[in-house]
């Protein structure tokens, strides 16, 4: 490659991360501005930030959020590292279609057809059996946990697919227990690619409106939902104080993230 | 020695996520194709499977309103993601050949507005776009146009949108791919006088063409069906099929519509999604 084409391609790459930042850049700045208008900068102020503290139903739908997250991704850890490691150590079995096939259709199902269709059961499963008997947190929960699978799932597949299985192999013949290999050397061998996926399904669901709005009931408003109904009315100055403190704090776990996923062959 | 996977741990391993996604991703689906063939009613929920028509399904083709909201959804998604390709490729392709101590560093930063929540990224962009918004206002303070520019509520805003929320989907499969490539396959194609278009036509793009498709139906599939972008960015008018289904089932509460326009949209992007599942299979 010569200096100019070099030289052009890196200004590409400038310009690509400028496209990407400047939006988020904007909401960050603006956050401080003591003014409500984008159009005007009057000064340095955190009055969105004690004002977004002061209001209550924010603080609770933050709450609820979290919880939902927090319950989802665990759920989704254990689902996906299991469809992880099957489909990566376990090498013919019945299902193996279904299973590879389904996770990757969940990956890119546009969300909107992923809520609709899991309202749509959990009403008719109220009917028939029942449960759940109202929509809220939990049906929530099992919603993110389903299309979070997905994600975790195709991490623990990357990292397995990085490591010798001959690890494996190796203690199953110096006579370990099939439960001790697990615990003692795949879970170890797993654990960034577990931290990972548990952090990417907390942001996904705490991110999420589209299918929380469809499955959720009326008790049950989360972050995304209250954010997405003062957004809809107009710029709030609240919503970009809020906006910058979840950039910080995704900020901050991806660091974490990546310092464990990072780490591969310590 | 004993086995590695022993059959209850394999029984486990497989039944578990499989019960789940049969129970929360396959009825789901089941259960839409059912309540496709009911009809309204002023019940709690508001559908009954009484007298099963296809009421739904005729209205689906009869109105216009739908065949038109997919031919624009298809259109938009399939023109961003072609911009996306044009844009994410080269930059990619930059961060594949930077020095190896910073590429990590690069892939973090085009991963990390990805983390970031989806919602408030689009707000994000009608605080640039709006009227009153910092485009038109600084573009008025230097004086350049005298009224404000219609930026948003229109197609251009939900193109750009698209873009800007899908790039990462774009370039993330591209670099995997291109970072497998040696860069010695080019540099012996330099050396034998071929020229820069030339061997990328012959050699780094046929090598990197799974990354290619993969970034394109990740972005592709999800966006035709999009509905924050459309909804914040597109004005009232915008008619995608993400929007459609969401007024249907919140506006006029027509369950059995909601349902048959999801099932008829799944059947639409089954190609594709078959085809995302080889490529993931392959990899």
């Amino acid at each position: 490659m010569t200096g100019a084409a070099r030289a052009r391609l890196y200004a590409i790459l400038g310009l690509g991360y400028a496209f990407l930042y400047l939006p988020i850049a904007v909401l960050v700045v603006f956050s401080f501005n003591a003014s409500p208008l984008l159009t005007e900068w009057s000064g340095f102020s955190l009055r969105w930030y004690v004002a977004l503290l002061d209001n209550r139903r924010l603080v609770s739908a933050a709450a609820l959020s979290i919880a939902i997250a927090a319950a989802s991704a665990s759920v989704a850890t254990v689902l996906g590292a299991a469809a992880g490691l099957a489909l990566a150590r376990l090498r013919r079995f019945r299902g193996r279609g279904a299973l590879g096939g389904a996770l990757a259709a969940l990956l890119v199902m546009p969300e909107i057809l992923t809520g609709v269709t899991l309202l749509l059961l959990f009403v008719a499963a109220e009917r028939v059996a029942g449960w759940p008997a109202e929509r809220g947190a939990l049906t929530v929960a099992i919603a993110h946990a389903t299309f979070a699978m997905a994600y975790v799932a195709t991490l623990v597949q990357a990292r397995l697919a990085d490591q010798d299985p001959a690890l494996e192999e190796a203690a199953a013949d110096l006579g370990a227990r099939p439960a001790d290999i697990l615990r003692s050397v795949t879970l170890p061998l797993l654990a960034p690619a577990l931290a990972a996926g548990w952090l990417l399904a907390f942001t996904l669901s705490i991110d999420d409106l589209v299918v929380a709005s469809f499955v959720s009931g009326p008790g049950a408003t989360t972050l995304p939902m209250l954010v997405f109904a003062s957004v809809r009315l107009g710029l709030s100055p609240q919503v970009n104080a809020l906006a910058t403190l979840w950039i910080l704090a995704v900020a901050l776990a991806l660091l974490v993230a990546v310092r464990l996923g990072g780490r591969r062959h310590d | 020695m004993s086995p590695l996977w022993p059959p209850g741990l394999r029984f486990l391993l497989i039944g578990l996520p499989l019960a789940w996604l049969a129970v929360f991703f396959a009825l789901p689906f089941a259960m839409a194709l059912a309540i496709s063939f009911g009809a309204p009613s002023d019940g709690a929920p508001p559908f009954s499977l009484d007298a099963p028509g296809l009421a739904a399904w005729r209205l689906l083709v009869e109105d216009p309103i739908y065949a038109d909201a997919l031919l624009s959804s298809l259109g938009m998604a399939g023109m961003a993601t072609a911009i996306a390709a044009v844009i994410g490729y080269p930059m990619a392709y930059a961060i594949a050949r930077a020095p190896a101590r910073w590429r990590g560093l690069l892939l973090v930063l085009v991963m990390l507005p990805f983390w970031t929540s989806f919602l408030v990224r689009i707000y994000a962009w009608t605080a640039l776009l709006r009227p009153t918004g910092l485009i038109n206002g600084a573009l008025q303070a230097l004086g350049l146009i005298e009224a404000p520019l219609q930026l948003m509520d229109n197609a251009f805003a939900v193109q750009l949108g698209l873009v800007y929320v899908y790039l990462p989907f774009m370039v993330l499969p591209l670099y995997a791919s291109l970072e497998k490539l040696d860069p010695s396959l080019e540099e012996a194609a330099a050396d034998l006088g071929a020229r820069p278009a030339a061997i990328f036509a012959t050699v780094t793009l046929p090598a990197t063409l799974p990354g290619l498709a993969a970034g394109a139906l990740l972005m592709f599939i999800p966006a035709s069906a999009e509905f924050i972008v459309p909804e914040m960015l597109g004005g009232p008018d915008a008619n995608l099929l993400g929007r459609a289904i969401w007024n249907e089932f919140f506006a006029n509460r027509d369950w059995p519509a909601a349902a048959a326009l999801a099932i008829a949209i799944v059947v639409l992007l089954a190609g594709p999604i078959l085809l995302f599942q080889r490529l993931e299979a392959r990899r």
